[in-house]
């Protein structure tokens, strides 16, 4: 048995343990269930020093390499350094140790979620064109779920809304719908190539 | 039994079991036939532009990590990933992977050098092509972005779960001049795939992907399971609306226990 093969009997075994504990009621295969995902936290924890060093390793290079915007690495070296020193001494909890989250990183992400709307804007305006008949009937129907949305919509036609409505409820649902069962089919069938080891590419690839 | 799951456990018996005797079958020697999926079809393109250019081919499998629901749609990115990577180290190209969960760093670095390995070109893998960038969703996607934009992606391959990112990298990408292929199963990001990438993988695709892309006949049998399950439900479907339509609400009484 080589390392693969070893990785597929141990995937398919703790796979199929998670599985099975969700649908029944044996405290055995329950309790081994939850056990092995407090493992998956911890496996988790570790991952993310090994992240941290990727991050680093790659940074350190760009900038004793000199390349292009090495400056930027070296502030992302540091408060790297800097906040991990601060939580150790300041711990997570600490009112220093969050300035940097509360002040910097969430404006920022806050920042960046607003900026969607620009983007909304930019991907409406290459892609709301009628080229073909599948981009006139989304074109036609954006532009119906917009007007059913906003005042303007009635006030142009009284049963915007309901037209609006009719469309969401409607042809849109019964697509989610399907997208959802065909997914949701898909998911399995991967997961049983992965848990009978036919599908082994985020071991490293190979076959049976 | 746990209650209320008797019918979802006895569905995903039948649905396993129906895709098991697929593969089983395609392992005797059943030939499967499959559509063409434009998006597959067109990676090869992609990663064959971005040699052309000298420019490089961005590839995420998500910000999902590997545990949850949205797991399968990270391992399906992945799956995939070993097959942009074996195109990437063929045609000479570059790549960077960006990352966002920790824990899917290290699958990811292995599925690229062992895909650099298979093709016989290890001394071309370069240890800086996977990138962890964040764990925070935005800090992640404005890394990505400020690296499509940089490096002036002439590919962008993003399959896996995506949620509010994902019209940003895509757009991101346009704005690089990069071809965009692009696969999820989070409904609500289908339509921004549709609507910005040049090519999208809606929901199933995307888990077929690392099966199409592997041309592995076994591989390919599952897929044909999956259509029997998928008929699985479209019966339950017929069923429970001409049921429903007469009065009878049976099938939502079964599908409750």
């Amino acid at each position: 048995m080589n390392r693969q093969d070893l990785l597929v009997v141990i995937t398919a075994v703790i796979g199929l343990i998670i599985i099975l504990a969700q649908f029944l009621n044996v405290d055995i295969i329950r309790n081994a269930g939850a056990e092995l995902q407090s493992w998956g936290v911890i496996i988790a924890a570790l991952a993310l020093g090994l992240a941290a060093v990727n991050l680093s390793r790659i940074h350190i290079r760009r900038i004793t390499l000199r390349r292009a915007n090495w400056q930027f690495s070296i502030a992302l070296v540091a408060l790297l350094f800097i906040q991990a020193i601060i939580g150790f001494i300041d711990t997570s909890t600490g009112e220093v140790y969050n300035f940097g989250f509360e002040f910097i990183l969430t404006p920022s992400g806050a920042m960046m979620f607003a900026l969607l709307a620009f983007w909304i804007a930019s991907a409406a305006y290459s892609a709301f064109t009628a080229r073909s008949v599948d981009s006139a009937i989304l074109l036609i129907s954006a532009t119906l779920v917009m007007l059913g949305n906003a005042p303007i919509g009635q006030a142009i036609y009284e049963g915007m809304p309901d037209l609006k409505d009719w469309i969401m409820d409607v042809p849109n649902m019964a697509a989610q719908r399907g997208i959802m069962i065909g997914a949701g089919v898909g998911a399995i069938a991967l997961g049983i190539r992965i848990l009978m080891g036919i599908e082994r590419g985020h071991l490293g690839g190979g076959d049976e | 039994m746990r209650e209320g799951l008797v019918f979802n456990f006895v569905s995903l018996l039948i649905v396993a079991g129906a895709i098991v005797v697929m593969i089983q079958r395609a392992r005797g020697g059943l030939e499967i036939k499959l559509r063409s999926i434009a998006g597959i079809d067109a990676i090869e393109e992609a990663v064959g532009r971005a040699t052309e250019m000298g420019r490089i081919v961005h590839f995420s499998p998500g910000i999902a990590g590997l545990d949850g629901t949205t797991a399968a749609q990270t391992f399906a990115g992945l799956e995939t990933l070993g097959y942009v990577a074996k195109l990437v180290a063929r045609y000479g190209a570059r790549m960077i992977v960006t990352i966002r969960q920790p824990t899917v760093l290290p699958l990811a670095e292995e599925v690229v050098r062992q895909a650099y390995m298979a093709e016989g070109a290890i001394e071309a893998y370069d240890e800086d092509s996977v990138v962890y960038l964040s764990s925070e969703q935005f800090a992640y996607s404005a890394g990505a972005m400020g690296i499509i934009n940089r490096e002036k992606a002439a590919a962008n391959i993003l399959l896996g779960g995506f949620w509010a990112e994902s019209l940003m990298l895509v757009e991101a990408a346009f704005h690089a001049g990069a071809i965009s292929i692009c696969g999820t199963a989070m409904i609500a990001q289908v339509p921004f795939f549709v609507a910005a990438s040049d090519y999208t993988l809606i929901g199933e695709e995307l888990y077929a992907a690392g099966a199409i892309c592997s041309g592995n006949p076994i591989r390919l049998g599952s897929i044909a399971g999956q259509d029997l399950g998928k008929l699985y439900a479209m019966i339950l479907l017929v069923v429970g609306a001409v049921g429903a339509t007469f009065g009878t609400n049976f099938v939502a009484d079964l599908i409750a226990r």
